[in-house]
């Protein structure tokens, strides 16, 4: 067995028996990274030294008896965490040099328990997309398949876990940017509640909708990553000062009663019968393991996209305004400041990032603001009630995460709202402000990861970890690898 | 025809907390440019608002005294635009449910009726940082200082109740002396710490539809505001007068001429874009907040006055004169509990401390003499040892040399002479030196009574009871013999 097969758990094990120290997991790690990342392309950054260097101070804190969990693992971030000293591109070219003087939270976290950065990862521009393409670095490749996308918009948090380039990642999730690409690379990816992770040094795509989530192989390593980076943070107004449950303990027990709920609205016509069968099967095994289901109605579902598509554009209009090359990023040369302004912006962002801004300002214009910022948070709210009240008879719910497995390279950039839809099963959680996972639950035909999602009650995580759980040690579908 | 003028103040009010708004940075002014900041007010990516309490509790205090009432969930929005001193491209600020709404101040002209202006809102707000231009601490161009970015301000926006420049002024001075006896705001108009953009419209008198209003910005002083409010109005007047029609626009007023003029029209204007902003939760202030709140409010200025005037007796303008600060009329209160007599204390208080004040160039929270001195001085009067003449010299030394005037008036020998045989002894010599004078009085010259009297005093070192002294010489000069 190689170092990088490793989940956490298992490495923690082999560091604290001092079967291997941190510095030679690191150093398998920097090797795969080498060897795999030609084809697969997940890093915009590699910390080869800064990694070395964390390993070994990890390995000195393990002789001194001081093995936590994640102590000298390997791990990565997406590039939208703010890491101090080290280059945080956010995809764009417009950060392509920004070294930022402070890290964010959750890896301050990572960080104090004695984790390893490997690099940065890459994702789509300000984590929008769905693919991975709008990178200003050049698009992840699916380990799976390297002529399709890694989903989006982090792909190479997803990727990078699938090609066993880290033992576990970092990524947001606006829409959908951790459990679609954690489906289409055969990895576990968990939206955490709104609220549950802080936000501070994460680069804001939409306020109101990001959330910080572990990318791993398994659901065990899900519940060590999420304990490390969850909890109540002064430095953000909307993190929520709620206590931490040991979400590892909270794993066993199993889902015999355990209510899950299908809502009708993501069972459509449209699906891919690879997903539909995935779904079945996997329905099949919670029956066996003493589930219950029922049929549920998300009735405001259909609304998701273009509510979504409403408040997430019109926040990043907002969000992404303080690039304009005065204190920081990329400034173009120019004779006055509306100049400097709009040559900064044109050729600092990429063209889905222009499309968004256009969008968001648009919603949030004098004359449109009721229209559609108003009228879309009012649906927001619909569709927020929507989950209240169904998760008065379920205590879980079950769902295909995408529509389709992967799609090709180059398939749908031209085509907007093909790639919107893509979100279509992920966004209302994120709307709704709830939890999400997504976990293996299949192949199709060709070959390419199926991931189901489990939708959770609000600070719900540890049911939808341990019916994650249970469904993992029931199937075999998160021990096969991606052959590179 | 004549015109009515229709004015409306937005005033912004820089709070006096040690921190910045939405962040920990300290509001310290005069550093090196940029060294009062962090992440959150350089607009850092990542980086994210917590708001500081205290800017809460004093924009309570300050609605709770124009009797605004006290919003229970209110929200903060961004105000989105461009300009190298925003730091994040929008400005945190407060657009629909601001804190506080919906309050009044009562203002009085000079012989008038009290009137009362509304105010709409008061709302939280992020200060801009400021551009530096040409040749300066931070090299030649243009530069950002981002010390002031995100130091806490109110906006207090008024009804356009007022019709006046002396009525806008009068509203002015009431909002400044409120939130400076709070506590809250420094007022420092020059600096910028009370600051004041004034919408000006003007319609035919008795005309129910108002006029195009124009706004002008940056008027930083009492003066100012009238003449930009009076320039404006015949601006307006004029131009209407000659056939034209005033535009919306932004006006700047410029102190050295006097004048407005135009800075963007209203096709110019920006628009905002404003939405809540989703990086901070709804302000949620609950009722016992509000009335822990209230009840921890100071005597507000107003409600002191009319307690003087009852319970003090003093005269309104003396009663408005001991409140026009809360450090005045704190040592007024002092020196009355001290010494008992209102009318006394008020007349030092508004004469010679006031006087000395300004010689000095000195503000009440520095007079040297504390109230309690100043009670002790006025007992002297009181109980004959010093005449008023003497304790104001008495005055003078204490404030030069903070000494006692007990103190003052053994060691320079200043008691009061009261024994009548000593004046009469001064008054005697003083005549037989003077016997022309004597018989020009005894001829019917009475009003040579008062060189005598300045004589006595003179040859007393200003010492002798004048009371004594004028009825003693009276008694020599229309008495008995000429001696
Ligand atoms: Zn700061």
């Amino acid at each position: 067995m190689n170092i990088f097969d490793l989940t956490i758990h298992e490495l923690h094990t082999a560091l604290k028996g001092k079967q291997v120290s941190s510095l030679e997991a690191t150093s398998a790690m920097l090797k795969r990274i080498e060897s795999v990342e030609p084809q697969v392309g997940s890093f915009i950054t590699v910390t080869p030294e800064q990694a070395l260097a964390a390993a070994r101070s990890a390995d000195q804190r393990i002789a001194r008896g001081n093995c936590a969990k994640l102590t000298g693992i390997p791990l990565a971030l997406k590039d939208i965490f703010l890491t101090e000293g080290v280059r945080t591109t956010c995809g764009s070219r417009i950060l392509n040099n920004f070294i930022p003087p402070y890290s964010a939270t959750s890896w301050e976290k990572l960080h104090d328990h004695g984790a390893v950065l490997l690099g940065k990862l890459n994702q789509d521009e300000f984590a929008m997309g769905s693919s991975n393409e709008s990178s200003a670095f050049g698009s992840t490749r699916n380990p799976w398949d390297t002529s399709r996308i890694p989903g989006g918009s982090s792909g190479g948090s997803a990727a990078a876990v699938a090609a066993r380039q880290a033992i576990a990642t970092l990524g947001t999730d606006t829409g959908g940017s951790v459990r679609q690409p954690a489906s289409h690379c055969g990895c576990v990816g968990m939206k955490p509640t709104y609220g549950r992770v802080s936000r501070y040094g994460v680069i804001a795509y939409a306020s109101s909708l990001d959330q910080v989530g572990p990318l791993t192989r398994d659901v065990a390593d899900c519940a060590l990553m999420l304990e490390a980076v969850a909890g109540y943070d002064p430095k953000d107004s909307t993190s929520v000062d709620t206590p931490v449950p040991d979400y590892s303990t909270a794993l066993g027990g199993g889902v015999k009663g355990l209510r899950i709920g299908l809502p009708k609205e993501y069972f459509i016509d449209g699906l891919d019968p690879d997903v539909q069968k995935a779904m079945a099967a996997a329905i099949d095994t919670f029956r066996r393991l003493g589930a219950e289901f029922v049929d549920i109605s998300l009735p405001h579902t259909d609304y998701a996209v273009a509510t979504y598509y409403l408040i997430a554009t019109a926040e990043a209009s907002s969000n992404l305004a303080r690039y304009d090359g005065v204190r920081f990023g990329h400034r173009a040369q120019a004779g006055n400041l509306l100049d400097m302004y709009t040559k900064s912006r044109s050729e600092g962002f990429g063209s889905e990032v222009k499309r968004r801004i256009m969008l968001g300002t648009y919603a949030l214009s004098s004359g449109y603001y009721d229209a559609y910022y108003v009228k879309a948070q009012k649906v927001r709210t619909l569709i927020m009630n929507d989950f209240i009240r169904a998760f008065n008879d379920v205590d879980v719910m079950l769902t295909p995460v995408a529509p389709t497995p992967a799609f090709k390279i180059g398939e749908k950039i031209n085509d907007p709202l093909q790639m919107y839809l893509s979100d279509i099963f992920t966004i209302p959680v994120n709307l709704a402000g709830t939890c999400a996972m997504s976990l293996p639950a299949g192949f199709s035909a060709e070959g390419l990861p199926i991931g189901l999602q489990l939708i959770g009650k609000p600070f719900g995580e540890e049911a939808i970890l341990r019916a994650g759980y249970a469904f993992e040690q029931a199937t075999e579908w998160h021990t096969r690898t991606a052959a590179l | 025809m004549n015109y009515q003028p229709v004015i409306g103040l937005e005033v912004h009010v820089q709070l006096l907390t040690d921190t910045k708004i939405f962040c920990g940075c300290s509001t310290t002014f005069g550093s090196e440019p940029n060294s009062q900041t962090c992440p959150v007010c350089l607009g850092l990516p990542g980086a994210l608002p917590v708001l500081n309490g205290t800017v809460v509790e004093f924009a309570v205090k300050a609605g709770l005294s124009t009797n605004c009432t006290i919003t229970p969930r209110s929200i903060f929005a961004r105000k989105n635009y461009f300009y190298p001193d925003l730091p994040k491209g929008y400005q945190i600020s407060q657009f629909e449910d601001p804190i506080c709404q919906r309050g009044w101040l009562d203002i009085t002209l000079a012989g008038q009726e009290p009137k009362r202006i509304g105010i709409t809102r008061i709302h939280m707000e992020e200060d801009a940082g400021k551009l530096v231009h040409g040749d300066s601490d931070m090299g030649a161009g243009s530069g950002v200082d981002l010390n002031r970015a995100c130091t806490p301000l109110l906006e207090v926006v008024s009804e356009p109740d007022l019709r006046s420049s002396d009525e806008a002024v009068a509203y002015l001075k009431q909002l400044h002396q409120i939130v400076t006896w709070l506590g809250i705001c420094d007022g420092n108009m020059e600096e910028g710490s009370f600051r004041c953009d004034a919408n000006v419209s003007v319609m035919p008198v008795g005309s129910q539809t108002l006029g195009t209003r124009a706004e002008i910005k940056n008027v930083n002083s009492f003066k100012f505001v009238k003449q930009a409010i009076e320039y404006e109005i015949q601006r307006q007047i004029d131009l209407i007068e000659d056939g034209g029609t005033v535009v919306q626009e932004t006006r700047l007023f410029d102190p050295n001429s006097g004048k407005t003029r135009s800075m963007r029209s209203k096709e110019e204007a920006h628009d905002y874009r404003y939405f809540p902003d989703p990086d901070l939760v709804p302000l949620v202030i609950s009722e016992q907040w509000i009335e822990r709140s209230r009840s921890e409010l100071p005597e507000l200025p107003g409600q002191r006055q009319q307690r003087f005037m009852a319970d003090l007796g003093l005269p309104p303008y003396d009663a408005e004169v001991l409140t026009a600060s809360r450090a005045l009329s704190d040592y007024f209160e002092a020196g009355v509990a001290a010494h008992g007599n209102a009318k006394a204390v008020g007349n030092w208080v508004m004469g010679e401390i006031t006087r000395a004040l300004n010689d000095s160039g000195s503000s009440i929270e520095n007079c040297p003499v504390p109230p309690e001195r100043l009670a002790e001085l006025l007992k002297l009067i009181d109980n004959g040892t010093i005449s008023g003449k003497i304790a104001k010299t008495v005055f003078d030394e204490m404030w030069k040399s903070g000494k006692a005037p007990r103190t003052i008036v053994e060691e320079q020998g200043l008691v009061q002479v009261s024994d009548s045989g000593a004046i009469e002894g001064i008054i005697d010599e003083i005549l037989a030196a003077n016997a022309g004078q004597v018989e020009e009085y005894r001829s019917g010259k009475e009003r040579v009574f008062g060189f005598f009297v300045g004589q006595v005093m003179k040859a007393s070192k200003g010492k002798a009871n004048p009371a004594l002294v004028n009825e003693l010489l009276l008694g020599r000069l229309k008495g008995q013999d000429g001696g």
